[in-house]
């Protein structure tokens, strides 16, 4: 596992030092989780929600008892700008 | 050697729901003051949570049935994991390997598969910050991938016509390029004339907004492969901006590595189940299509296809028109004649007031050579200073002296006969 | 005697008799977390207007009693951090609707308590605020994720809490602490306004002093909710209905005493205990023999919960609410990394793919288990609360310990835990683990209840 490919996909920031440790913990992790190819998963679905539900769907209704004001919507924003968020400029187009 | 285009296209349209996809937010953006219509779940705070719009599936799924599509009776959404600013879960909510619609065909052209996710935020470049609004995160999103049979940027132009107008008459957006709420994206690339296999790359093109562009970039793109090809060299797979001042695309920072979007079901939405009633119910619903409405009309109003063609453009148009053929005083050709030369404001006039005015238009035939010559007489004797004045140089008072010339012929006639009729005796 | 001591029943009734006022109630409990926060590092936030909420309170089912509430539920204008630097000065300008139901119910959120960070763990010490301290001993753990709120019941702080519990974070927290704590079926409360750790597994739910406290407190949270689409419209009894029902007729299964992990435990020894317990009160009791190995649960949910979480964390980029990823604590980016990589091209077939198919496994396992028995009993946890530094350089502590209850969380079975026995030498505890087939709380409840009863821990 490249933990230095994973951190850059995963968006986590890493030093050199934590690469080590970060790896030695992964192999450790993988180990444990070996156990789980042993299991005979032929002709298994697998489950991605145990409740079994479907078609859970919500009426085209405007709901404003959750709107926020754009005072509530940047209260706890970092960097904020005649009511927009903020971030360093990005140089790339959308 | 001769070359053919390979392209695909890639439509995001915005459907015009009241609420946004997974929460009760309003839909409708434009203009809006930023940062407004948000909460919880599409500003991504803690332990926020999507709920489906039903509508908007609803309206996915007319809009497959409307193309031709197939519609599985099994579908779910899927988590799209990627990072950007305007993305605020840090993964969009769409469909990956089980998407509301597939396999359908507009025109000439193979529908891949019509899909529904949500719409991120708006970037906003400023000085040397990038600022961003959420109100449009959230907002429904439909996704339309045709196969690569388009052959050429006219090509590419009818069909969006086509599937413009389809939006168009289903009702589910005002597909507006101009306010974002319909994108266009081609994937173009070039083989050999005669070859059957696809091209082993394709480069997209982003940042067009009207079907002129979309041609012209087509057009830019397909000599500029062409021209690398005879060089022995093969196009660089890659995302190019069309830039509309010079009429040409470049190419727009190499990403290090493609996306990997990990792709898996959303746990927090259950999946959708349909059956056979359910999706016949849907079809039911569907209004007659631009094209099976335009032979019809051309059959049983016995237009010509460029009289029906026109007449079809838009649904208001052709349910106008067809307004107006119910009320029985004008005939079908008539009306055509009428709303398509005199371009009329189908906002403005009802129905019921257009036929009117075509009717006493159309008495004008009934007044007769000498009562219409007696009358300008009378007229002419009974204003000898505005004549005078006419004469003179003072053409504006010849409105004033039709005017009366109309007058006597209570509403009948045409002002423009009686204007040429006029000009004779003065 | 010091009212924080009551249990939420008794504080109930003597609120309504008029026996004690709220304000001789808010006295107490205020001085106990004057006189303990600071050294057992229980709450993170804590209320100063709570005695106010609660005296608008007094007519409604709750009557205003104090909650301690875990910091990873979103409370409107109380600081919500889920422990973690990324979310130190977060404020939400809304309530999770636990805590709306809550409100509305009549209870007050008294405190926010520690956790785990994110609810990463299984021992609190992975908090970016500091380990809690077992009140029953200080040297030790209170267990974790839901660690602050289970101590916070313990140490009298409350007089009862809410947690969630992902893979054994509520039950085995409660089962370190000797209290009593409550996992629902996955479904049966809403995840809306809760920090999501792995979606299709979190469930919130009660930790209390008594097994009926728990579920009063269930009573006021459960049910389906319009914001959150994986809750189920399975109608919500009342949960303190039968609960005197007993256990009388039903056969009950025994699980994991024989485990090579627990052969010759105390806590192998508590259940097997606690299996004769149940043989007195009329039930019939038996070895389980086709259950799954627990073990490999832990390979189901190692995977499952840090692919969900990978994705769950990926809103957290410092722009609209919080200090961006350079924040997330060491134990956060090995998980959102080990899920990244799970569910990355080229893996995600081998692990999560897999992963999901073993997790159909166990389900399956458990509905052939719950044709023949209608309740299935186990430790809670293979021992005894860890002493503090217990976690240091071991990365997969938690799912080792929560071993024993990876199955049914992964299940989406419900499950409490109740105290059974108390080691006198060191003051910590074990617990039994109760599990009903889907939606059967009520039947866990009364056994659990019959069970409390008779042991009077």
């Amino acid at each position: 596992m490249d933990v230095k490919k994973i951190a850059k996909l995963a968006h986590i920031p890493i030093t050199e030092k934590e690469e080590e440790t970060l790896t030695k913990g992964f192999h450790a992790t993988l180990k444990v989780v070996d156990m789980l190819f042993s299991v005979d998963v032929k002709g298994t679905q697998p489950t991605s929600q145990v409740t079994g539900l479907e078609n859970v769907l919500r009426e085209d209704v405007i709901d404003g008892s959750r709107q926020f004001t754009q005072e509530q919507a940047l209260a706890n924003a970092p960097r904020k700008h005649n009511g927009y968020f903020v971030v360093d400029q990005i140089l790339e187009d959308d | 050697m001769n070359y053919e285009p390979v392209i695909g296209m890639e439509i995001h349209v915005e459907l015009a729901t009241r609420s946004k996809m997974f929460c009760g937010c309003p839909s409708n953006h434009f203009a809006k003051v930023p940062n407004t219509q948000t909460c919880p779940v599409c500003l991504a705070m803690p332990g926020g949570l999507p709920v489906p719009n039903k509508k908007a599936i609803e309206w996915t799924i007319k809009l497959g049935l409307a193309l031709g599509c197939e519609i599985p009776l099994f579908s779910k959404f899927d988590r799209k994991n990627y990072f950007y600013p305007d993305l605020p879960k840090g993964y969009q909510i769409s469909q990956y390997d089980q998407p509301l619609a597939i396999h359908g065909k507009l025109g000439d052209v193979r529908i891949h598969r019509v899909h529904l996710e949500e719409d991120t935020g708006k970037l906003v470049h400023s000085n040397n910050m990038t600022l961003i609004d959420f109100n449009r995160s959230g907002v429904p999103l439909v996704e339309i991938v045709t196969e690569p049979d388009i052959r050429s940027g006219d090509q590419a132009k009818e069909f969006l016509k086509k599937l413009y107008q389809v939006v168009r008459y289903l009702g589910i957006s005002d597909a507006d390029m101009e306010k974002g709420s319909m994108r266009l994206e081609p994937n173009i690339s070039v083989r050999p004339m005669g070859s059957k296999t696809l091209p082993k790359y394709k480069v997209e093109v982003k940042n067009i907004n009207s079907f002129n562009f979309v041609k012209k970039a087509i057009e830019y793109e397909v000599k500029r492969h062409i021209d690398l090809l005879e060089q022995g060299r093969t196009p660089v797979q890659e995302t190019r901006g069309w830039m509309e001042g010079n009429n040409e695309t470049v190419s727009q920072r190499i990403k290090e590595e493609a996306n990997d979007y990990r792709y898996f079901p959303e746990p927090d939405i259950p999946p959708m189940r349909w059956d056979s009633v359910f999706v016949n119910g849907i079809k039911a619903q569907l209004p007659e299509l631009p094209e099976a409405r335009n032979t019809r009309f051309m059959k049983e109003y016995a237009l010509n296809a460029y009289d029906s063609g026109l007449l079809t453009d838009s649904r208001e148009l052709a349910d106008y028109f067809e307004e107006c053929v119910k009320l029985k005083s004008v005939s079908p050709k008539k009306l055509a004649n009428w709303i398509i030369n005199k371009k009329v404001n189908i906002d403005d006039v009802l129905p019921a007031t257009l036929v009117k005015s075509i009717v006493q238009a159309s008495a004008v035939a009934t007044i007769s050579d000498t009562e219409l010559e007696n009358v300008i007489q009378r007229v002419i004797g009974e204003n000898p200073k505005a004549v005078a004045d006419y004469k003179k140089g003072k053409t504006q008072v010849l409105g004033f002296l039709i005017g009366m010339v109309m007058k006597q012929l209570k509403g009948k006639g045409n002002p423009e006969s009686i204007k040429k009729t006029f000009q004779l005796y003065i | 005697m010091k009212l924080n001591t009551l249990t939420l029943k008794d504080t109930l009734n003597k609120l309504q008799h008029k026996e004690i006022s709220l304000s001789e109630l808010y006295r107490d409990v205020d001085e106990a977390i004057a006189d303990h926060n600071e050294k057992l590092n229980v709450y993170l936030t804590v209320n100063n207007e709570a005695v106010k909420e609660a005296r608008k309170q007094q007519n409604k089912p709750l009557a205003g009693v104090p909650v301690a509430v875990k910091d990873n539920f979103c409370t409107k204008g109380m600081r919500t951090t889920a422990a973690t630097n990324v979310l130190k000065d977060f404020i939400p300008p809304f309530d999770a609707t636990v805590i709306s139901r809550l409100k509305e119910a009549g209870g007050v959120v008294v405190g926010k308590t520690n956790m785990d960070a994110w609810a990463h763990g299984s021992s609190t010490e992975t908090s970016d605020f500091g380990p809690t301290k077992n009140p029953r001993n200080p040297d030790y753990l209170p267990g974790g994720s839901s660690g602050g709120s289970a101590a916070a019941v313990a140490a009298d702080m409350c007089i009862a809490a809410i947690g969630s519990e992902t893979a054994g974070s509520i039950r085995q927290p409660a089962s370190w602490c000797g209290v009593v704590g409550l996992k629902p079926t996955y479904g049966r409360v809403s995840r809306y306004g809760v920090a999501a750790m792995a979606s299709s597994t979190d469930s919130p739910g009660a930790i209390g002093k008594t097994v009926e406290d728990c579920a009063i407190l269930l009573n006021a949270i459960a049910g389906k909710d319009p914001y959150d689409a994986t809750t189920s419209p399975q109608p919500v009894p009342d949960f303190t209905n039968g609960l005197k029902k007993g256990v009388k007729g039903l056969k009950i299964g025994v699980c994991y005493t024989e485990h090579p992990k627990l052969k010759g435990t105390d806590a192998s020894r508590a259940v097997v205990a606690a299996a004769k317990t149940f043989e007195r009160l009329g039930a019939t009791v038996e070895p389980v023999s086709e259950i799954m190995d627990p073990s490999i649960a832990i390979g189901v949910y190692t995977i499952v919960q840090r692919s969900e979480v990978s994705s769950n964390l990926a809103g957290y980029n410092g722009i609209r609410y919080d200090y961006g990823r350079a924040f997330f604590g060491d134990e956060a980016k090995r998980r959102i990394m080990l899920g990244t990589f799970t569910l990355s091209k080229g893996y995600a077939d081998k692990y999560y793919v897999t992963a999901q198919k073993v997790r159909s496994l166990y389900i399956e396992n458990y509905q052939k288990l719950f044709g023949r028995y209608d309740l299935l009993i186990g430790p809670t946890s293979p021992g005894y609360a860890q002493k503090l530094g217990a976690t240091k350089d071991n990365p997969m502590f938690g799912e080792l310990e929560d071993m024993l209850l990876e199955p049914s969380s992964i299940s989406g079975l419900p499950g409490i835990s109740v105290p059974s026995h108390r080691d006198p030498k060191t003051n910590l505890y074990l617990g039994l683990n109760i599990v009903a087939n889907y939606w059967q709380e009520v039947s866990m409840i009364a056994a659990a209840y019959a069970f409390e009863q008779e042991v009077k821990l």
